[in-house]
């Protein structure tokens, strides 16, 4: 059954982020800065310890020196961990943690002992005293010699591997037009600001957790499995959190092994992972070797696509990166297939990683695309036009909403798209090279159950809670004002509370899910709270709506109100204040509906970027990004807007930046420091113009509102691409898009 | 971080006598030293912090030209009114390097003597590089060489004890190569001076020996003659990034013009060796000439000669080339502040 479409509730949006100005005085205190309720005195210091070879077994660990190093409490090694629960933890993804429980090592960094102490100094300058002995085996690392290895996926995650629909060989044998080119993306680390960070105590069989993570409740019951403790005795407390881009949605092995050490010391034990230490055991986005190849008609559409991507996975782990999802479903074509199939490596365990799938999808097919519309001598957003997908072709059902060809027509105007010449080389300003590059946008929307409380407090103030999380995104401020829009109240009026896992329960904040599945969950809420407000009301011989019906009486602007007679109301200030001024609370929760089977939810955007190539240094600068996307409902234009333009810079990232190096024979990654491992600063990036068309998807939710939360980094690395090429006439098909590789072409 | 002792020096002569015992370290803005410390790749048992020793200053010369001294900060002394004036090569490549609040803190002195940004002598894990661990062997050869030399380096393959492959990563000693810059140094013997080109030694045989310093000897200041550049230079750093980000390659390059012809000039190339590139041939080669392509491509060509690459960075020898040909350029045009390249 289809859910309704009435209107959504008017929601007043707040003008500020919620916790902005705790974040820029410092009041806001994030996972590490936490020093209580235990004395600080109390507090020691672990350091993860890893491994320096990539494959092979551990044989001896010497900690003669390391334990009469001063201030060491513990030191935790494969020879004296306590024998932990085998069995894989909870979703979202089984993750295979290493915490100390065999020899075995898969990859280089992976974790191989714990030093606690009473200051971090001392956990480091005992850690260095440790001396491993290794029995190496030689490791696997490369993967493009291998792809003839490459095997399907045990795991495949989300999605099938393999789809096909018709027969791609003739879709391609009646093609005017064949377009085929082998495109890669290289491994990426997520790296947040704020580097993965648990503080973890014991009060008896009881263990709270102040944790960095996307998803409280994910750490608590994988904890509850890990450590075989009873899931209810385990807090999991997280108030903000400074980014996480993916790799904070799963429990690594840190966050056990931070208990096991608060276990075995009996005291609360920090552990703030090194800036180092977040290129390995915490995730990374695979590298993926995509062959692509585009069979067009003579007037560009599309006859044949295929996709097939072989990416390396961890020998510990399989995980799939998605990069022929685009392919699916991204425009109509007779015909279509696609395989994602890995080669095992030994490095670290693979992970969703900001817009995983999509982003390195769209990175590549876009290209592909802006290529195929070259030969086709057609615009390259006349030929998106051509092959536009009205309904989902991947499912053969309807979108429950799509304006991408307003997105197309209103961010090109904004560009200035029409001013592009289809040569390359055309436009010369000093000494560089400019460039105009377009490519579509794409993420799907989802959303999964959650729940959320709500209170209504003495002087018309109101509180709502979740379990869910911030990631310095707005999740706090789009919860202010879903509660307030349900009563009628100032949202400024509303006290939020989340990351938490005494909260009703929400999803992993990944997947740009949250506010999708979130708001709703406090849509609920409110609806169950006004129900139990005019119940007070009409129950309340002081009340003037006194044994009235309930079904007669609305809320209004904080008011309840006689739907027949708009002047017989009573505030809900007065009504709490003659109940004692005791607060009125009520539970709400929210599922994904059924149209999920019968309908796919999607967001689109399109992106147009100008560049300028210097001709010499053949250095890239991003003039300027112009995108509209289409999003369902705009919840808060600050936080909103601010979300799709750090997508943006991720995109620009992606494009010319991000690029984790192995090195070939021991295989550490060999730039792992923010000084060597880049992503844009200030100076890369110009003007992000970002628009959205702000139409409410109410067939996907009742808040009408698609997630926004990966979408700006799609489509964005592709336009700068093809950017790069108008202005160079040099087509790099390998990223990130550095000088060399742009001199060499 | 390992222990260390820690000294405050009042004087450029207290500091040289509490630096003289075996492995102790100058401390002045610390912006490398520390990190390297925290990585474990430098464990000096004593630091001699020699931040509140009087070395501050940019002063006029009495042979007319400039004498900065060691303590003086990136940051001053690109902004300095002299430096901008009479040395804009300098000031622009000073600007190019680090970042805002790195050049706050990083001094003139410690600038100099910065470390490789080689991945296998930064972290400790590999277990070869002849700099860190002498006679280890060179992880680089086989390994991810993209940010490595192809001039000057020593390479008799990855297990040789005398094979390095890492370059010097500033910027500031680029310019001051190319200005023809002189250090002054205090030392337990007394004062020298030492010409820039003398003072930081390519790896030869013996590349864990990086600067021709002896035990305790202070940078004190270091001297630039009289400007002859000011109007005709340009620095041109390639990167990855266009801020916070070591030179793939880069180049410094000055001209003494006399109307369309090169009378003198002062050429020296970044992130390509160990060292700034100098060869005293491809300057002669620009003198007398008159500015053009066909010179300052001779001069590249001169200036590259017998280069070698490996891997990952062969590209930079053509890339350097380019980017000599065009810094000489900007350079002739006489636009110090080039900002389009």
């Amino acid at each position: 059954m289809m859910q309704s479409t009435t209107a959504p509730k008017l929601v007043k949006q707040l003008g500020h982020r919620y916790e902005g100005i705790a974040k820029v005085t410092g009041k806001a205190k994030y996972a590490a800065e936490f020093s209580e309720p235990f004395p600080k005195s109390d507090l020691v210091y672990a350091y993860l310890v890893q491994s320096t070879i990539a494959s092979g077994t551990i044989q001896s660990i010497d900690r003669s020196a390391a334990d009469k190093a001063p201030g060491v409490l513990s030191i935790l090694t494969p020879f004296n961990a306590p024998k932990l629960n085998p069995g894989p933890p909870q979703p979202p993804a089984r993750r295979n943690l290493s915490l100390l429980q065999d020899f075995n090592v898969s990859y280089s960094g992976q974790p191989i002992a714990l030093v606690v102490a009473k200051s971090l100094n001392e956990a480091r300058a005992a850690a260095s005293l440790l001396k491993v002995k290794y029995m190496p085996k030689a490791p696997q690392l490369d993967i493009k010699q291998r792809v003839a290895e490459a095997r399907w996926p045990k795991n495949p995650g989300k999605e099938p591997a393999g789809n096909h629909r018709g027969d791609v060989a003739a879709g391609f044998a009646k093609s005017a037009v064949i377009l085929e080119n082998t495109y890669t993306t290289p491994i990426q680390h997520h790296n947040p600001m704020e580097p993965h960070a648990t503080i973890a105590w014991w009060e008896g069989d009881k263990l709270t957790v102040y944790d960095s993570t996307q998803y409280i409740t994910g750490v608590k019951t994988s904890l509850a499995k890990t450590l075989n403790v009873p899931v209810d005795y385990i807090h999991v407390i997280n108030p903000v959190v400074g980014g996480g881009f993916g790799s904070k949605g799963s429990m690594w092995s840190h966050v056990p092994l931070c208990a096991l050490a608060a276990k075995t010391t009996g005291k609360p034990v920090k552990l703030v992972l090194d800036r180092e230490q977040m290129f390995g055991p915490v995730g990374a986005r695979p590298s993926t070797i995509n062959r692509i190849k585009l069979g067009a008609s003579s007037d560009g559409k599309l006859l044949a696509m295929q996709h097939d991507v072989v990416m390396n996975a961890s020998v510990m782990e399989d995980f799939v990166e998605h990069a022929e999802g685009p392919t699916k479903n991204l425009y109509n074509s007779e015909t279509n297939s696609v395989t994602a199939k890995i080669v095992e490596v030994n490095l670290g365990i693979s992970t969703f990683m900001r817009a995983p799938g999509e982003a390195s999808g769209t990175a590549v097919l876009e290209i592909a695309m802006d290529e195929l519309a070259e030969k086709l001598k057609m615009d390259p957003v006349q030929l998106r036009l051509a092959n536009y997908a009205e309904t989902d072709p991947s499912h053969d059902r309807p979108w429950t909403d799509k304006h991408l060809r307003d997105c197309y027509q209103k961010a090109g105007e904004r560009f200035g798209w029409s001013k592009r010449s289809p040569m390359p080389r055309t436009i010369s300003e000093g000494n560089a090279w400019i460039g105009y590059g377009m490519a579509t946008a794409t993420y799907p929307a989802n959303r999964s159950a959650a729940q959320a409380v709500v209170r209504l407090l003495p002087a018309g103030r109101m509180f709502v809670g979740s379990g869910t999380q911030d990631l310095g995104t707005g999740t706090y401020t789009i919860m202010a004002q879903q509660a307030a829009a349900g009563l009628g109240l100032d949202p400024n009026n509303v006290e939020v509370k989340l990351g938490d896992s005494a909260l009703p329960k929400a999803p992993v904040s990944g997947g740009s899910q949250s506010s999708a599945s979130v708001l709703p969950a406090i849509d609920d809420a409110t609806t169950q709270l006004k129900l139990k407000l005019v119940d007070l009301a009409i129950a309340d011989a002081a009340s003037p709506l006194h044994g009235l019906k309930s079904l007669d009486i609305e809320v209004r602007n904080g008011n309840l109100v006689n739907l027949n007679n708009a002047s017989q109301a009573d505030s809900l200030i007065d009504l709490i204040a003659r109940n004692g001024n005791k607060p009125v609370e009520a539970n709400g929760s929210a599922e994904p509906s059924n149209s999920k089977e019968s309908m796919s939810s999607t967001s689109w955007g399109a992106v147009f970027v100008e560049v300028a190539v210097d001709k010499t240094t053949h250095m890239v600068k991003v003039r300027r990004v112009v995108a509209t996307y289409d999003i369902g409902t705009l919840l808060n234009r600050k936080t909103g807007l601010n979300q799709l333009m750090g997508g943006v810079v991720w995109g620009v990232s992606f494009a010319l930046h991000e690029d984790s190096k192995v090195d070939p024979v021991y295989g550490r990654i060999a730039n792992e420091s923010l000084a060597e491992y880049h992503v844009p600063v200030n100076a890369d990036i110009g003007t992000i113009d970002v628009t959205v068309l702000d139409i409410p998807d109410l067939k996907f939710n009742p808040v009408g509102s698609r997630g926004i939360g990966e979408i700006g980094i799609t489509g964005t690395a592709a336009a700068v691409a093809n950017a790069i090429y108008n202005a160079t006439g040099k087509r790099i098909r390998e990223y990130p898009i550095t000088p060399d590789k742009i001199m060499l072409a | 971080m390992k222990t260390f002792a820690y000294e405050r020096a009042t004087s450029p002569g207290s500091a040289v006598q509490s630096a003289s015992s075996r492995g102790a370290k100058f401390l002045a803005g610390g912006t490398n030293l520390v990190d390297l410390m925290k990585y474990k790749v430098e464990e000096p048992p004593k630091l001699v912090d020699i931040n509140h020793l009087d070395l501050a200053q940019v002063a006029k010369a009495q042979d007319g030209g400039v004498r900065i001294g060691a303590l003086v900060r990136n940051s001053d002394l690109a902004d300095h009114a002299l430096i901008k004036t009479d040395y804009p090569l300098l000031s622009q490549a000073l600007l190019s390097g680090a970042s805002p609040q790195l050049r706050n803190m990083a001094t003139t002195g410690g600038n100099v003597l910065q470390r490789t940004r080689c991945y296998y002598f930064t972290d400790v894990a590999f277990p070869s590089c002849n700099k860190r661990v002498p006679g280890s062997g060179c992880a680089a050869i086989k390994g991810y060489n993209r940010i490595h030399a192809i001039l000057g380096q020593t390479d008799h393959g990855a297990a040789s004890g005398e094979t390095c492959i890492a370059t010097h990563p500033s910027d500031m000693c680029v310019a001051m190569a190319a200005l023809g810059a002189t250090l002054e140094v205090e030392g337990p013997k007394g004062k020298r001076t030492i010409p820039f080109a003398d003072f930081h030694k390519l790896p030869g045989k013996t590349p864990w020996i990086e600067t021709s310093l002896g035990t305790g000897e202070l940078i004190t200041n270091i001297s630039l003659p009289v400007a002859k550049f000011a109007r005709n230079s340009h620095y041109l750093k390639i990167r990855d990034r266009n801020s916070y980000a070591f030179a793939l390659l880069s180049v410094a390059a000055g001209l003494e013009m006399d109307g369309g012809t090169v009378r003198s000039a002062g050429l020296a190339l970044g992130g390509v060796a160990l060292k700034p590139w100098r060869q005293l041939d491809a300057e002669k080669a620009l003198a007398g000439k008159q500015a053009g392509q066909e010179t300052f491509q001779q001069a590249a060509e001169i200036l590259l000669h017998g280069a070698s690459g490996y891997e990952h960075n062969t590209f930079k020898i053509e890339m350097a080339k380019q980017a000599v040909v065009r810094a000489l350029t900007l350079a002739s045009q006489g636009r110090p502040e080039g900002a389009s390249a």
